[in-house]
């Protein structure tokens, strides 16, 4: 229904954006929104006849979603050399806020109001979740000017706790019962609009003089500081940017689920993302986004797999055996890729290309 | 390019998986959903032997609708984002006609709009959110909800047991053990009684003795534990080491045959709210029980018996629909009038069951019927 | 303040805190020569609680009960976690000794998710928690106006033994000096003639046996055991290392036993705020002294 009108609004915004960044002239955008706009035509045509079916779907989303949570966690771990093990923290502070705002204002509004001003209130909703995680990921990002590496790693879980702990104790929200009846706003348009604005806003950082700030801070922050880098600023920036979008990622999931829990965001849930930053590899975003497709596809695939090994083959596997291949895969991925499977490197589509300019 | 063939080899090879299921005699599909792995995992792995059996002895009595019936069953690891996934694989990729699940009220309610929008209808099995069938007129539930349990651990306390003042404690990360203490605490207020500590704890912690030192202090006449039961053996022991001598209360998490064998003689004259009693004399109780031991070589506990029950409940609205149809069985499950092992059954307009609550005493080790209470 | 702050919630801390000493200090030794923050070791003491049920059961028909019995059945849980130890420093962490540090901590946290997944897969474990036996018989004794049980005693004492005796071991063996030069310089520590692999596998060795040790004490503590019991009692032992000084032997027990207090005072206060609070205290300090209450400052190198 919404799909056409969407799908229009999308090329809009994306033709818009190509041509204001055509005309600061250094940045091949129209290629990569070529491909962006190609990808997505293809899925939605797949998703129409019904080849993809709405099992698909639901991966292809939440993978996007895992998506902005990965390269986000890059941003403050890979590029930024800072090492926060609560990232779903920040994303639980999005999903809270921006299911909040919506929930509170399409409970007292009729279906028509609804869905006229709708998808506005959401992408507003959102945006305000993701500058309240921001916030958050600012003062969060304080303890980094002092603490380094495993210390600031077990602040940042604490943080990720302590906001757990907060939410299940708040009873507006729902404590323990989570938030719910959250409206379904998220769709595969507006998740993949939001995915591809992720990857670009955090692809032209890193590519700026800015993120080259940041890569020098983790190098040598010594060195970075005597070279006349702001590394306070730095980091602390770092910290609130990559929140913003984790708390964007968490609005997404909550419209998509339609209902947001504080055990969705402990350490666990934090640790997965980790794991989808490391097997991309530290600091290459192209990395970031393989890894968060392959290991959300890889959990489906060994949760049929093992069905299939079990009704066809007839080995007695339960379901409870997809986790321990999980596991196992991550140890091995570690171990004969340590540096990820794209290590430092970037598709040539993310790169900004030097001679244009 | 890399990129590319990067996330499309892994989909190919996923959808070459997924198109090979299909072939072999008609079948009745049926969706199976419980946290098999994670930290719930004790609660999934009784709710599929429930819902297996279950669909074991229905496949012996010749299946539903003249075919056989195949369980397709799915972890949804105890989280909403799992069990949005599971719920739209069973529908669009095993193509089920109807769900048994699950166990979470947050994972219940990711799955529950998804069912309500395909129209396969959905029995949760022990979901206690009263919010999970106000979803849609798709969405059942075998359990009680929150405020049933409560207000019955309350009367008994209070007319029963005669206590006068009573402290509360229960798991503030869970929704069940804490919907059921704030329906206590009210009905207890209400009854003339006073709730003289009301006391939460982490999930997954071992040492409640903080919370039970100050509990105890306040030398209350029963206390209420609506935990399950691996957390109330432990509270029971911390409690008697600290002093408390007095009966406790607690609701139907604390069905398992752990309870005695982790607490011991701490859980001696307690009492809890539950289904249905193992000594119950109706045939369909004792024939659960010793089927259950046959097959699984242990004691049902209340979620493998709510499994159970609500997979038969669903069999037998698609019996009576005649069809593999939606909204058929939705209307047949609706009209439900059913004998279980829980009970007999019947849903009021929100798609509740209204089923009687019995008490149980453990006494001497063992589980003891004590009195049945009518909703 | 009395209903905060009295005899029985001190002994009550005092007990929490010795269950967190027990894993911090295998948790503490480990990173003080690995430089690894090694997720696993929560489940490394579960696996030693495991071991100790099987043990029990195992044995208890031979060896009747007690102190005969006691004994064996921790030999037999503080081996099973060594080698569980062992076995993951050599397949998991070994391959990725000499590259970054963070790729070691992702590791570890996949060998953590392996043993809890495959304990509660295997058929003979599962997902459903046990009860403990009690290997030695629980009693309980009233002093002034605390109740306090023989194994709060236990407890306490085998903690202060094993700290101690690492202590020394540290302090005052070869192994011991060896270790603290692998601790500060690997390749100086090999020039001078130090197996270092050898070395780290003692670490993992001793701190998986400590860790065997605390997942027995912790079961007969709290009899109720489960393949997921070591994720909780596994973060709040480190960050007790961390409040005490990671590295530091004595840190660890200082820190597990401010915390074992604070937790149970915090709790007690109000008991919705208590499982916070950990973190909370724990962030405070690192902000004002963020290499722990005993931890040494370190100079940042150019």
């Amino acid at each position: 229904m919404g799909n056409l009108r969407s799908s229009r609004l999308v090329t809009v915004v994306a033709f818009a954006l190509s041509a204001w960044r055509s005309r600061r002239g250094n940045l091949p955008l129209p290629r990569l929104l070529t491909v962006a706009v190609l990808l997505y035509a293809v899925i939605q045509l797949l998703s129409r006849t019904g080849i993809l079916n709405g099992y698909f779907m639901i991966i292809i989303n939440r993978s996007l979603v895992f998506v902005i949570l990965a390269v986000s966690l890059n941003l403050i771990n890979g590029i930024a050399g800072q090492f926060s093990l609560g990232h779903m923290g920040f994303a639980a502070v999005g999903a809270y806020v921006s299911g909040s705002i919506t929930t509170l204002i399409f409970m007292y509004t009729s279906e028509q109001v609804a869905s006229i001003g709708g998808n506005i209130v959401f992408v507003i909703a959102i945006i305000v979740g993701g500058l309240a995680a921001a916030v958050v990921g600012f003062l969060i990002g304080f303890p980094s000017l002092r603490l380094k590496g495993d210390y600031l790693a077990i602040v940042t879980l604490g943080f990720g706790e302590i906001i757990r702990t907060i939410l299940n104790n708040i009873s507006v929200v729902g404590g323990p019962r989570g938030l719910l009846g959250i409206p379904k706003f998220s769709n595969f348009t507006n998740i993949f609009v939001f995915t591809f604005l992720t990857i670009v806003a955090l692809r032209n950082l890193v590519q700026s003089s800015y993120g080259r700030a940041l890569l020098s801070i983790r190098e040598n922050e010594m060195a970075a500081e005597l070279a006349g880098v702001n590394t306070t600023r730095g980091k602390v920036m770092g910290f609130a940017i990559g929140a913003f979008f984790a708390g964007v990622a968490g609005g997404l999931l909550a419209h998509l689920l339609q209902i947001a829990h504080p055990t969705q965001y402990g350490f666990y849930a934090s640790a997965l993302v980790l794991i989808m930053v490391y097997a991309g590899g530290m600091g290459s975003l192209t990395g970031s986004i393989i890894a968060a497709f392959f290991l959300t596809f890889l959990t489906e695939a060994l949760r049929v797999g093992i069905d299939q090994l079990r009704d066809r083959v007839g080995i007695p596997v339960g379901t409870e055996w997809t986790m321990v291949i999980y596991a196992l895969l991550l140890i091995l991925v570690m171990l004969f890729r340590t540096d990820g499977l794209m290590g430092m490197r970037e598709a040539k589509l993310l790169v900004i290309d030097e001679r244009k300019k | 390019m890399k990129r590319f063939a990067s996330i499309m080899v892994p989909a190919v090879i996923v959808g070459g998986i997924f198109l090979s299921c299909s072939g072999g005699p008609p079948v009745f599909k049926l969706g199976g959903v419980g946290p098999v792995t994670g930290e719930a995992a004790t609660f999934g792995a009784s709710t599929k032997q429930g819902i297996e059996m279950a669909v074991a002895e229905w496949n012996v009595q010749g299946g539903v609708l003249g075919k056989q019936i195949r369980l397709a069953f799915a972890d949804d690891k105890g989280d909403p984002a799992e069990g949005a996934t599971v719920y739209t694989k069973l529908i669009q990729q095993d193509g089920v006609s109807a769900i048994v699940g699950t166990v979470m009220s947050k994972v219940s309610l990711a799955g529950a709009p998804i069912c309500q929008s395909y129209k396969i209808p959905m029995i949760s099995t022990a979901s206690t959110n009263p919010k999970v069938t106000d979803v849609g007129d798709y969405i059942f539930r075998a359990c009680f909800i929150d405020p049933f349990q409560g207000t019955v651990g309350a009367a008994f306390s209070y007319s029963d047991l005669q206590a006068k003042t009573a402290a509360v404690i229960f798991d503030v990360g869970n929704d069940y053990p804490k919907g059921l203490a704030e329906f206590f605490r009210t009905k207890f207020t209400e009854l003339g009684g006073s709730v003289v500590a009301f006391e939460g704890h982490a999930t997954g912690t071992t040492d409640f003795k903080a919370q039970l030192t100050k509990m105890v202090r306040a030398e209350p006449d029963v206390i209420y534990c609506s935990d399950y039961y691996n957390d109330v053996a432990l509270i029971a022991r911390q409690a008697r080491e600290l002093g408390f001598k007095g009966p406790m209360v607690g609701g139907d998490g604390w069905d398992s045959p752990e309870l005695t064998k982790i607490g011991g003689a701490a859980v001696e004259g307690t009492f809890f709210t539950n289904h249905y009693s193992k000594d119950d004399i109706r045939p369909i109780v004792k024939d659960f029980v010793a089927k259950f031991k046959a097959k699984y070589n242990a004691d049902p506990d209340a979620l493998a018996a709510l499994a159970y029950d609500a997979t038969y409940i669903m069999l037998n609205a698609v019996k009576t629909a005649g069809t593999a149809d939606g909204a058929a069985i939705k209307n047949a499950l609706a009209s439900t009038d059913l004998e279980v092992v829980s009970g007999r059954v019947k849903f009021d307009a929100n798609r509740n069951p209204v089923k009687s609550a019995v008490i149980i005493e453990i006494k001497g080790g063992e589980q003891v019927y004590r009195t049945t209470v009518y909703p | 303040m009395d209903s905060v702050i009295n005899a029985q919630q001190i002994v009550n801390g005092l007990q929490l805190g010795s269950i967190y000493a027990l894993i911090a200090l295998g948790y503490t030794m480990v990173y003080g020569i690995v430089r690894l923050i090694n997720f696993a070791h929560g489940d490394f003491y579960m696996v030693g609680a495991f071991a100790a049920y099987g043990a029990f059961y195992l044995f208890n028909a031979y060896l009747g009960s007690g102190g005969v019995l006691a004994f064996v059945v921790l030999i037999l849980a503080m081996a099973a976690s060594a080698a569980i130890a062992q076995l993951a420093n050599r397949l998991a962490y070994k391959p990725l000794r000499y590259k970054p540090r963070l790729s070691s901590l992702v590791t570890a946290i996949g060998v953590s998710m392996f043993l809890e997944y495959l304990f509660s897969a295997l058929p003979v474990i599962g997902p459903n928690p046990r009860g403990f036996p009690e290997i030695i018989p629980k009693r309980m004794f009233t002093v002034g106006s605390a109740e306090i049980s023989n194994y709060v005693v236990i407890d306490i004492t085998v903690a202060a033994v094993l700290m101690v005796g690492l202590t020394l071991l540290i302090r005052r063996t070869a192994l011991g000096k060896a270790m603290r030069a692998v601790s500060q310089d690997k390749d100086a520590a090999r020039l001078m003639g130090i197996d270092v692999e050898k070395i780290i596998s003692a670490t993992f060795l001793i701190g998986g046996a400590f860790a065997g040790a605390a997942g027995l004490l912790a079961g007969m503590t709290y009899p109720r055991i489960q393949p997921y019991m070591g994720i909780l009692p596994g973060i709040k032992a480190f960050i007790a290392a961390v409040l005490g000084g990671i590295g530091n032997i004595p840190g660890a027990v200082l820190g597990a036993y401010i915390m074992g207090l604070a937790e149970t005072f915090a709790t007690s206060y109000n008991s919705l705020l208590g499982e916070g609070i950990a973190f909370v205290i724990l962030i405070l300090v690192l902000l004002v002294r963020p290499t722990g209450l005993l931890g040494e400052k370190t100079a940042d190198k150019i």
